[in-house]
């Protein structure tokens, strides 16, 4: 079996074959996780560049953390105290990290399409860590990874997005990826933020809390990212949370074997209430602990994959 | 080229076998305290519960059976052809201090076997490794011999030896899918397969 993909730069388009041996994979790769010495030689020799021009915490330690579980070299590189802040182009500071010698660039970046055009001039393979409102492709994996952990399956079960869908790169990897997988996948937030013709994704759309969850398994509810609010596209903190804030007393709405999942970081009590951040079944922070699994899954396949392109 | 096919073990013979292997076992550790047996995935865990079991008959003590997957010690990720499936790794029992039997279906360059002991390395520290494998077919690229061999199968290099178990092939057989060249066309050696087994 070969692996189609050379990059990873969103999961629009990827084929379930592949997003499947990614997941089963990534279940191999948790094991590694609980062992006593949670490392592997597989990518020794290896080098990674962790390319951030937006800040992150969990995406980026969880690379770096699943790189050196695999024994791969690893570089960090961050704009801030660096070279871009002297003016250097993106293409140029590229260029130099490369005349390095390195495999793999990881990239977070604010622009939409950067890790795509990175591919267009760079030699090396590009997984994409998150680009603008574009793509997110890990996360969603291991959303998907989480769910599937709980169901068995992703085929035939009811997915509701809720939020920020607008500025959420995790939303549209999460909609493409679980469509591909089978689920339904249905979006919920206020008419500011939901993006115009979002149904055309192939998703119901609903602008009331109470219809959405009616009978849905999972619930991915975004961060509403406050940095970007600041365009009047909501009254209130206050009146969000109302309308559209999961809390223990909306859960009721719900299967009764349900799944609440966050990307992180949370707000509490603002998108979603601490009561169903912190209960019992959820899964949040197993959802950052299979993502350390996806990312030591998508490095090593990648590493190995292309074999398609390259024939 | 050509090729032939001839069964070297079928269900009684394979039965056969893998009942010396666990007496063997039993006799060279005196029992089967502190043994654990570990079988490589795919097809060494079906033989690791089958030999388990029948020291389990005859000592009336259960022993701990792990399952090993060794995609990620692999020495070849660099220029394999094709991606291996990963399997995942069940060693759900401390194995520091234990003796650990290796059981794969077929011992052929030692790779498999130089992984499998890298990544026990790195969930303990075995008091001894012992390997036993249901066929020897010879060609090792490494220095590695078993400890319990089921039949050994003189092979050339280029012939192919499948195992078929009833777990997940429905009935238990080792096959020997030799090459026939031609005479003239002896000194050119063909390339190995891509799936040497």
């Amino acid at each position: 079996m070969a692996f189609g993909l050379k990059h990873l730069l969103g999961l629009e388009g990827v084929d379930r074959e592949d997003i499947e041996e990614i997941l089963n994979a990534a279940d191999s790769f948790r094991e590694v996780l609980d062992r006593p010495i949670k490392k592997v030689p597989t990518l020794r020799g290896v080098t990674v560049v962790n390319l951030f021009y937006e800040p992150s915490t969990r995406t980026r330690l969880s690379f770096e953390l699943a790189e050196k579980r695999l024994s791969a070299d690893l570089l960090n590189f961050s704009t801030s105290g660096s070279s871009v802040s002297k003016g250097e182009t993106f293409k140029d500071t590229v260029r130099n990290i490369e005349a390095m010698k390195v495999d793999m660039i990881v990239m977070r970046h604010n622009c939409s399409g950067a890790p795509k055009f990175l591919t267009e001039f760079s030699s090396s393979q590009v997984i994409n860590a998150g680009d603008g409102s574009h793509e997110h492709p890990t996360q969603a994996l291991l959303d998907m990874m989480s769910i599937r952990q709980k169901y068995g399956k992703l085929d035939g079960l009811r997915v509701v997005i809720v939020g920020d869908v607008l500025h959420s790169r995790v939303a549209r990897s999460n909609i493409w990826g679980l469509k591909t997988m089978g689920a339904s996948v249905a979006v919920c937030g206020p008419t500011t933020l939901l993006p115009v013709e979002i149904e055309k994704m192939g998703v119901d759309v609903y602008y009331d809390i109470n219809k959405a969850l009616d009978g849905a398994d999972v619930v991915n509810v975004l961060r509403l990212q406050l940095e970007r609010q600041q365009a009047g596209l909501l009254p209130s903190l206050r009146e969000y949370t109302n309308l559209f804030g999961i809390t223990s007393a909306r859960l009721r709405l719900l299967n009764k074997n349900h799944t609440i999942l966050h990307p992180g970081p949370m707000n509490r009590g603002v998108e979603i209430s601490s009561e169903v951040a912190d209960a019992d079944d959820s899964v949040i922070l197993t959802q950052v602990t299979n993502g350390v699994a996806v990312r030591m899954a998508v490095l090593y396949l990648i590493k190995g994959g292309g074999a398609k392109e390259d024939e | 080229m050509t090729s032939s096919v001839t069964e070297v073990l079928d269900d009684k013979k394979v039965e056969r076998a893998l009942m010396r292997i666990a007496h063997e076992i039993i006799e060279r550790n005196a029992g089967a305290d502190d043994l654990v047996i570990i079988g490589i995935r795919t097809r060494g865990d079906h033989l690791a519960d089958r030999i388990a079991e029948k020291i389990s008959e005859v000592e009336g003590t259960e022993v701990d059976v792990g399952y090993m997957d060794i995609t990620f010690y692999r020495d070849d990720v660099h220029s394999r052809l094709e991606q291996p499936e990963i399997h995942q790794t069940e060693i759900l029992f401390p194995i520091d201090d234990k003796i650990v039997v290796l059981v794969d279906d077929v011992l052929f360059t030692g790779r498999t076997i130089r992984a499998a002991l890298d990544q026990i390395t790195d969930f303990g520290r075995p008091r001894a490794i012992q390997l036993a494998v249901l066929v020897d077919r010879g060609h090792r690229e490494l220095p590695i011999k078993a400890d319990y061999v089921g039949k050994n199968i003189p092979t050339s290099p280029d012939d192919e030896v499948v195992v078929t178990l009833k777990e997940t092939d429905e009935h238990d057989s080792v096959k020997l899918h030799q090459v026939m060249r031609k005479s003239t066309a002896k000194s050119s050696k063909s390339k190995p397969s891509k799936k040497r087994k």
